[in-house]
């Protein structure tokens, strides 16, 4: 794994964007600087970090970027790396940069498409679990029970399992990450970008605004989705599956933190019944039951 | 110049491979589909060295093209009715981001209910989006719009993506004589596509699209209209440049037809126009001076160039092949507003849907509208629909 001290010390995103304070869109971003500099192209559909970007035209982000319709990363991201290649810029990293809204829901379509294809492009879902940009309203990875603007009293559905639906399109590389383990992050991108064909990483990045709690606790609360064993880490690559090693523990189920601890500092939960944690729980255990099952037959 | 036998589709294909096209992304509907099959052919078979992007759908379609003319490639799709209007946001995104890019829209009626064949429609539906907007009459000018609007698109002054419209079916699966420029001779006219007004690419510190603050949107938006306008001069430049290069030339943005001793003109645009023109024939055969003013360009709007030649008509007869519910045809409406109604004015909504309209009954139509001016002085009709 690289180390923090090994990391370019360049920065790419500039104070003075225009991001919440704690905003995880804004971590990732700079991870993704970090981990592939000069070469990184970005499509970015609309999302917070359409906004993020700050105003034209001055920009707060060090990489040059093509915003894009709210369901067209995937598609955009497909034919500007067919030029930057036919132009001979081999070394492009295409990256496309889209919510859980607009890669799961409008932009599903799309990505599909892009995966079927192989597309030699890294997709990256920044989730922060509903629709940001717009004030908070659920997303189809919303998880159960929470509080949004379209779910006032909670979320009645599960949080739809993206990466397993890419790892179905049998893609070159698909891997989660989470803002709270930039290492694992920017080691997962690097990867990715010398592999040629799909690459689609999920990242988790707890939202303070939209999941209601302290700004100051965005990596806190984002290690604690991998510590309970909410949120798991892993590689899936050319056909093999492995849970990575911060995750690794969490397979025996008494190394995981309680659910609780994750779930009582967001406010997007307090409404929560015992019925409904139980819920959550059980959830957990069935995620890992599934993946440490996908692990043996994708050996 | 080799002539060739070819589909109004197939005659797109061969445009595309003209003009070096790089990236292709184009997804199948009637009467479109035969333009994708025939340049994923032209690919696989290595006769044109463009990537194609096989995409599952029209929005991502022209998404694709999008990136890839942001990368700076020169890049093409094509599409028809229903494909048009699920692309119909990122045709907007296109326009305002002043990228090179041409697109063919084989015109199609819209459903419900469902309905292949041609109407203008969808293609007028495209009228406000900054999108350069032809329409072609045969495949010789089907050929030539395409290779034009490479040109038109890429000029400086311009920066606009263009749409070239043919009729479904009556162009795009009807096979016509068309003579083929050799390929030097295309290339000594058309140059590679420069990565220009600019690329996104590694180091190029180039963003498009950030939010910027409403009066920069609203300036954007009047260099648009601008460049819009200077469009119609790059467009008679062109047709210039091309009747030196292959001896065809069309007049720009309109090409009038036996309109200079006329006192009645037809206007409208498309195919049907060859039988508006036979129709002149006829009746000028019989003493009635018509001419016929066929509209090569929606958009620009040939405002001035209408006013030159037919503001000083007796009779103006509008001919549309598309409704604006609640207003009648929107070509009659531009033309109204171009001559400030002085003339009289008839709109005629017709060939909706395919229905066909021959040349008797663009005869009949033109006779009892001289009849009915002659008898009554002005006359302005909104819109008629003939045969309902
Ligand atoms: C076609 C379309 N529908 C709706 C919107 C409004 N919209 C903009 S961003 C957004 C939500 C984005 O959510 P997500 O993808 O999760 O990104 P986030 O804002 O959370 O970063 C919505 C609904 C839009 N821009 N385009
Ligand atoms: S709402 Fe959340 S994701 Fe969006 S800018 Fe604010 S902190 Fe970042
Ligand atoms: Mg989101």
């Amino acid at each position: 794994m690289v180390r923090i001290q090994d990391l370019p010390r360049k920065n790419f995103l500039m104070p003075g964007n225009a991001a919440c304070p704690g905003c995880p869109e804004t971590m990732g971003l700079r991870y993704v600087g970090m981990a592939l500099g000069e070469n990184a192209v970005l499509v970015i559909p609309a999302s917070c970090s359409s906004v993020i970007q700050g105003i034209y035209p001055r920009s707060g982000i060090g990489m040059p970027i093509l915003n894009i319709v709210f369901a067209a990363a995937a598609a955009a991201a497909s034919g500007l790396k067919a030029a930057l290649e036919i132009r001979g810029l081999k070394d492009a990293q295409v990256v496309a940069w889209a919510g859980d809204g607009g890669t799961g829901d409008i932009g599903f379509q799309a990505l599909s498409g892009a995966a079927e294809r192989n597309e030699d492009i890294i997709y990256i879902c920044v989730d922060n679990e509903a629709y940001m940009n717009t004030g908070i309203q659920r997303s189809s990875l919303t998880p159960y029970g929470a509080w949004t603007t379209t779910t006032w009293t909670g979320k009645k559905e599960h949080k739809k399992d993206v990466p397993l639906t890419l790892i179905a399109h049998r893609v070159p590389y698909v891997a989660t990450a989470s803002v709270g383990f930039p290492t694992d992050f920017i080691d997962k991108l690097r990867k990715a970008s010398k592999i040629r064909g799909f690459k689609y990483i999920h990242l988790h990045a707890p939202c303070p605004v939209g999941w209601r709690f302290d700004p100051a606790k965005t990596a806190e609360v984002a290690k604690l989705a991998v510590q309970t064993g909410l949120w798991i880490l892993y590689e899936y690559e050319n056909g093999k599956f492995r849970i990575s090693p911060l995750s690794r523990p969490y397979r025996d189920k008494s190394k995981r933190k309680p659910l609780v601890e994750y779930i009582r500092l967001q406010g997007r939960f307090r409404h929560l019944k015992k019925s409904d944690i139980a819920v959550l729980e059980k959830y957990v255990d069935e995620m890992w039951e599934f993946y440490t099952k996908l692990e043996e037959i994708y050996k | 110049m080799p002539r060739k036998i070819l589909t109004g589709n197939h005659t797109v294909a061969e445009a595309v491979k003209l003009a070096r096209v790089q990236v292709i992304a184009a997804y199948p509907i009637t009467p479109q589909t035969t333009i994708v099959e025939k340049l994923a052919e032209m690919v696989e078979h290595g006769e044109i060295e463009a990537k194609m992007i096989r995409v599952e759908s029209e929005h991502s379609a022209l998404a694709a093209v999008y990136g890839a003319a942001a990368g700076g490639a020169r890049a093409f799709t094509a599409t028809s009715s229903h494909g048009l209007l699920y692309m119909h946001e990122v045709v907007w995104w296109a326009a305002a981001s002043r990228l090179p890019l041409v697109m063919a829209v084989v015109t199609r009626a819209i459903g419900p209910p469902w309905n292949i064949h041609v109407s203008h429609e969808d293609i007028m539906d495209q009228r406000d989006t900054g999108w350069i907007i032809s329409m072609a009459e045969d495949n010789q000018e089907v050929l030539d719009l395409v290779l034009q609007a490479f040109r038109i698109s890429e000029d400086e002054r311009v920066y606009l993506p263009a749409m070239v419209g043919l009729d479904g079916f009556l162009l795009s699966h009807t096979a016509m004589p068309v003579d083929v420029p050799e390929q030097e001779v295309v290339d000594s006219w058309l140059p590679p596509r420069l990565p220009r007004p600019y690329v996104i690419e590694p180091g190029s510190g180039v963003i498009m699209g950030n939010i910027p603050p409403d009066e920069a949107f609203y300036r954007m938006r009047h260099s648009m209209q601008r460049a819009m306008y200077n469009a119609k001069r790059v467009i008679e430049e062109v047709d210039e440049e091309y009747y030196k290069m292959t001896g065809r030339r069309y007049g720009g943005l309109v090409e009038f037809y036996r309109c200079d001793d006329a006192k009645y003109v037809v206007v409208l645009m498309g195919t049907w126009a060859g039988n508006a023109k036979e129709a002149a024939d006829r009746l000028r055969e019989r003493g009635i001076p018509v001419g016929v003013a066929r509209i090569r360009y929606v958009r620009p709007f040939p405002r001035e160039r209408l006013r030159e030649k037919l503001l000083g008509m007796k009779g103006v007869m509008v001919f549309d092949r598309s409704v604006s519910m609640g207003r009648g045809g929107p070509l009659h409406a531009e033309v109204v507003e171009a001559l400030e109604a002085k003339p009289s004015i008839m709109g005629v909504v017709a060939g909706v849907g395919g229905v066909d309209v021959g040349v008797r009954d663009f005869e009949k139509l033109v006779e009892d509208f001289v009849k009915k001016v002659e008898e009554e002085g002005r006359v302005y009709v909104n819109d008629y629909w003939y045969g309902v």
